[in-house]
């Protein structure tokens, strides 16, 4: 319990206040040039990146914020302007089903062979 | 020049021996002694011998600068300090499959020399798969990578090391990482001899599981010095990017732990013996499939090696033989037994390591598929994807909550059949946790019920270890270590990523930025020389708003050979959080670009992966009950 | 039975791998968006470069007419080289030509002009790069063309060629 109650005297320290509305902005940019893939060094994320075509990247997500755009509207700007590849998060259409709900059928299916291995012994 | 020929025969050499060794080893395997033939293991000792020279010439030649030597040339650089000369061996694709192959030929040696209460037979057969292995990537070396090809007109200067990679933590990264990565060789060799001996047994399980676990603890260790490496040398204070890198490095861990957990069930119980085999097979060739990935350039990565395609078809053809191999000796020879003991009771320590199994299974299969999809979708229909940070995080954090639930009762259990005791002070432990969690984080997420749940789960797991650990037995205090420190893991790195800030922007010299937590004043810059790097160091104050200041003094480092740039983060650790500073130049005026970000609990990542580790220490050397 | 069908679907599914590695090893693996897909041409405002005034997207693509959209620097060196292709280009009667100033200094480009030619009937400043994204370019030279119902048909990275040039000139016959 003594461990415990260090634990919450050491979060109350640290005090967390509630955050500003610019604030909120900065956090949702970095959020989303974290998400954007730089098309000149072309391992990297627009915010890891220093090129041009990344800082010219960043000043359009900060203006596409300021006029008001949903995370959302501002990937689907930037894929219709370079395509599906420059969004790290990809979307669930015909060319990423598989993607994503093969990980989902095989944790099913590996749930289904552990659940008969244990029925099996229950008879 | 000298140590280049002597490194190059040497691989001649081994290479020769490796041959020798097959047919040696061939001819003792229906001896009727009961011990391996002395010769085998001279032999192997031998070869052994001969690549640590071959590695060490190169090591010479580059100790030298000695630029007949192509990689040598294409690598190092006069003005490199020592240390990064001889660092700068491995750190190029050459010198670092020479690596390899020291690798794979020490722990065969060891092997020999640690399984002489082994089966004969078994042994003979762990010893021929693994030369097949040794063989392959002998070919691959001299074929494709040679390290000591020979440069003439004999250049004066190197092109020199990319600075990234002059660093201390990325200096021993490789070695420690391929001694887990390659040390999956011998589990792969020995689990196939095993199989075709129908020597997958409680004695094997007891044996190999010590392979597993210096392997796992290498693996971890090594994807934690590159994950710190990343943390202060890429720049922008992520320590986990999901690259494919780092991912090829994550799949074998996730099996290699799998297998750590059903391996105990067949040192008990005899049970899940094909489960065992495939699991072992699994991890080398996905240790394997991570070297076809980053060396044939496939991906494109932050930092893959040179492209050649010669290397990707000689290594994809040897993966797959290698897979061909394995699956028709599993599917051969391999028998189920059909005793009871392959069935469990629902509640009971067995199930919860097939769960386990399940869910490292399930986030294996989302690592993989992650970073090979895009492969397989631009082949077959030319649409070009990227799978990111969002993917992998979106699939895998929802399942940590039952992970981390089944990661906390799981070791209460018993063998066979138990129940759950104590179910009162598990119930009072889990509602401490929920109210801990709700109330540490109401006021700072937008997505408050998901993060109270996953956090609540992880201080499950957290204060149910805890209790174990001082209060109650103490027979497998390394598992109990391991299972904290995954805990703490979790914990850190949610805190981290949700309270952890940054600010960035512009500034001059003298200037000073306010921001509502505090102000940053930049105060100076100071130039200074080094043999092969000038620098600029800036001096920032940064006060938070109790008035307390710290000092902070990043770098930009100019190198010459080659002139890259690179910009060095300075970080004060605390206990409970890193100050981390960086800058940049920006073109073309006066101001610098700086991030300044403070990271909470950031320390404790790496504390925490120490404790993972240090439990499969514990383990290692735990005297038998 | 089970075991052999096991060991089929297994085979199967190897030797597809296979397949898609061999093939993957062969194709470039540097991501370039696409260059036929159809486009509207964006909104924006933009500067003026020899006025001193803005202008609207609206106003610039008004005429019914085919329009090329070039992005150039005076700092670029394959600007300097497709640059003559463009003054004949300019020539040619059913088409405009609209320059984009990417990341340059005036006087330079201004130079650049006087001393090359100017190819075109209209220039517009991108000091900062982002009229260059909301056309989709992420580099200097690139060359867009748009057919009288406002739309980007083509696009072209990096300078143009003669072939490109007759390429251009047989679609807006």
């Amino acid at each position: 319990m003594k461990i415990l109650k260090i634990f919450i005297l050491l979060f109350l320290v640290t005090n967390f206040s509630e955050l500003r509305s610019d604030e909120i902005n900065d956090v949702l940019k970095n959020k989303i040039l974290k998400n954007i893939r730089c098309l000149i060094c072309q391992g990297q994320s627009v915010y890891d990146s220093e090129s041009e075509f990344a800082s010219s990247i960043k000043l359009i997500v900060d203006r596409k914020i300021n006029e008001g755009l949903k995370e959302k509207q501002i990937y689907q700007f930037l894929r219709e302007k370079y395509g599906d590849w420059v969004i790290f998060d990809p979307q669930l259409n015909k060319n990423t089903y598989v993607l994503w709900l093969l990980p989902l059928l095989l944790f099913l299916f590996g749930g289904a062979i552990i659940y008969k291995k244990i029925i099996l012994n229950k008879k | 020049m000298l140590a280049n020929q002597i490194g190059y025969y040497s691989l001649i050499l081994g290479l020769l021996l490796s041959v020798l060794l097959c047919g040696v080893s061939i001819k003792d395997f229906n001896n009727i002694h009961k011990q391996i033939n002395q010769n085998v293991l001279s032999l192997s000792f031998l070869q052994l011998v001969f690549v640590i020279v071959s590695f060490l010439s190169l090591i010479i030649s580059f100790i030298n600068s000695d630029f007949s030597n192509e990689t040598v040339f294409n690598n190092s650089h006069t003005t490199k300090p020592l240390f990064y000369k001889i660092s700068g061996t491995w750190g190029n694709h050459e010198g670092s499959l020479l690596l390899w192959l020291l690798v794979l030929t020490l722990f065969i040696f060891l092997f020999l020399i640690k399984s002489r209460e082994q089966p004969k037979k078994y042994r003979i057969l762990t010893l021929l798969f693994q030369q097949i292995i040794i063989i392959g990537f002998f070919l691959f070396v001299l074929m494709t990578s040679n390290p000591f090809n020979y440069l003439f007109p004999i250049p004066n200067e190197g092109l020199g090391l990319n600075p990234i990679l002059q660093d201390p933590a990325l200096a021993i990264h490789p070695p420690i990482l391929y001694l887990g990565y390659v040390g999956t060789s011998i589990i792969f060799s020995s689990s196939l001899a095993a199989v075709t001996q129908n020597y997958v047994s409680k004695q094997w399980g007891q044996h190999i599981k010590k392979w597993v676990l210096v392997s796992w603890i290498f693996l971890t260790l090594g994807i934690m010095l590159g994950s710190i490496w990343a943390y202060y040398e890429l720049g922008w204070g992520g320590f986990w990017f999901w690259d494919p890198v780092e991912n090829v490095s994550l799949m074998p861990w996730l099996t290699l732990t799998a297998l750590l957990h059903c391996i105990v069930v067949l040192e008990r119980r005899a049970a899940l013996t094909s489960w065992v085999v495939i699991l072992s097979i699994t991890t080398f060739t996905l240790s394997m499939c991570g070297t076809f990935l980053v060396r044939s350039g496939i991906l494109n990565s932050v930092h893959t090696f040179a492209n050649d395609p010669a290397r990707g078809i000689f290594i994809l053809i040897f993966l797959f033989a290698l897979i061909v191999l394995s699956l028709g000796i599993f599917f051969l020879f391999h028998k189920e037994n059909n005793k009871s003991s392959n069935n469990f009771f629902w509640l009971s320590r067995e199930t919860a390591i097939l769960i386990n199994n399940w869910f490292m299974m399930y986030f294996l299969s989302v690592v993989l598929i992650g970073t090979v999809y895009p492969i397989f979708l631009d082949v077959i229909s030319s649409e070009k994807i990227s799978v990111g940070p969002p993917f992998y995080q979106k699939l895998i954090v929802p399942f940590l909550i039952p992970f981390l639930l089944f990661m906390s009762l799981g070791p209460q259990l018993k063998w066979i059949k138990s129940k759950i005791e104590n179910k009162k002070s598990l119930i009072i432990t889990f509602i401490i946790s929920v109210m801990l969690a709700f109330f540490i984080i109401k006021n700072l997420t937008t997505n408050l019920l998901f993060y109270t749940v996953l956090i609540s789960a992880a201080f499950f797991l957290f204060f149910t270890t805890l209790k174990e650990l001082f209060i109650k037995r103490f027979d497998n205090v390394s598992q109990t270590v391991s299972h904290f420190g995954f805990s703490l893991l979790i914990l850190s790195v949610l805190f981290n990523s949700i309270l952890s800030s940054e600010i960035i922007t512009n500034i001059k010299i003298g200037e000073r930025y306010d921001y509502n937590k505090g102000e940053i004043f930049f105060k100076k810059i100071e130039e200074r020389k080094e043999s092969n790097f000038n620098s600029i160091i800036a001096f920032f104050e940064i006060k938070d708003k109790n008035g307390k200041t710290i000092e902070l003094n990043p770098e930009i480092r100019i190198y010459n050979q080659p002139v890259i740039i690179t910009s060095e983060a300075d970080i004060k650790t605390t206990l409970l959080k890193d100050n981390f500073l960086v800058m940049n130049l920006v073109k073309g005026n006066e101001y610098f670009n700086i991030r300044y970000q403070v990271k909470t609990f950031m320390v404790w990542i790496w504390i925490s992966v120490l404790l993972l580790s240090l439990g499969g220490i514990m383990s290692l050397f735990k005297r038998k009950i | 039975m089970k075991n052999k069908f096991s060991l089929f679907v297994v085979v199967i599914f190897l030797s597809f791998c296979f397949v898609i590695f061999y093939k993957g090893l062969n194709t470039p693996n540097n991501y370039t968006p696409k260059v036929n897909e159809k486009k509207n041409i964006p909104t924006f405002r933009a500067k003026d470069f020899n006025l001193d005034s803005h202008i609207n997207s609206d106003e610039i693509f008004e005429e019914n007419t085919f329009y090329i959209v070039n992005i150039w620097a005076s700092w670029c060196v394959p600007c300097r080289a497709e640059h003559p292709l463009l003054m004949q280009l300019s020539k040619n009667q059913s088409i405009k030509l609209i320059g984009l100033n990417y990341r340059d200094n005036y006087d330079n480009a201004k130079k650049f002009i006087d001393d090359f030619g100017n190819p075109y009937s209209r220039i517009l400043i991108d000091k900062d790069g982002t009229l260059g994204i909301e056309f989709g370019a992420y580099g200097v030279p690139e060359t867009f063309l748009i057919d009288k119902n406002k739309d980007i048909i083509k696009k072209f990275v990096g300078p143009i060629n003669q072939e490109i040039v007759n390429e251009i000139k047989s679609i807006i016959k």
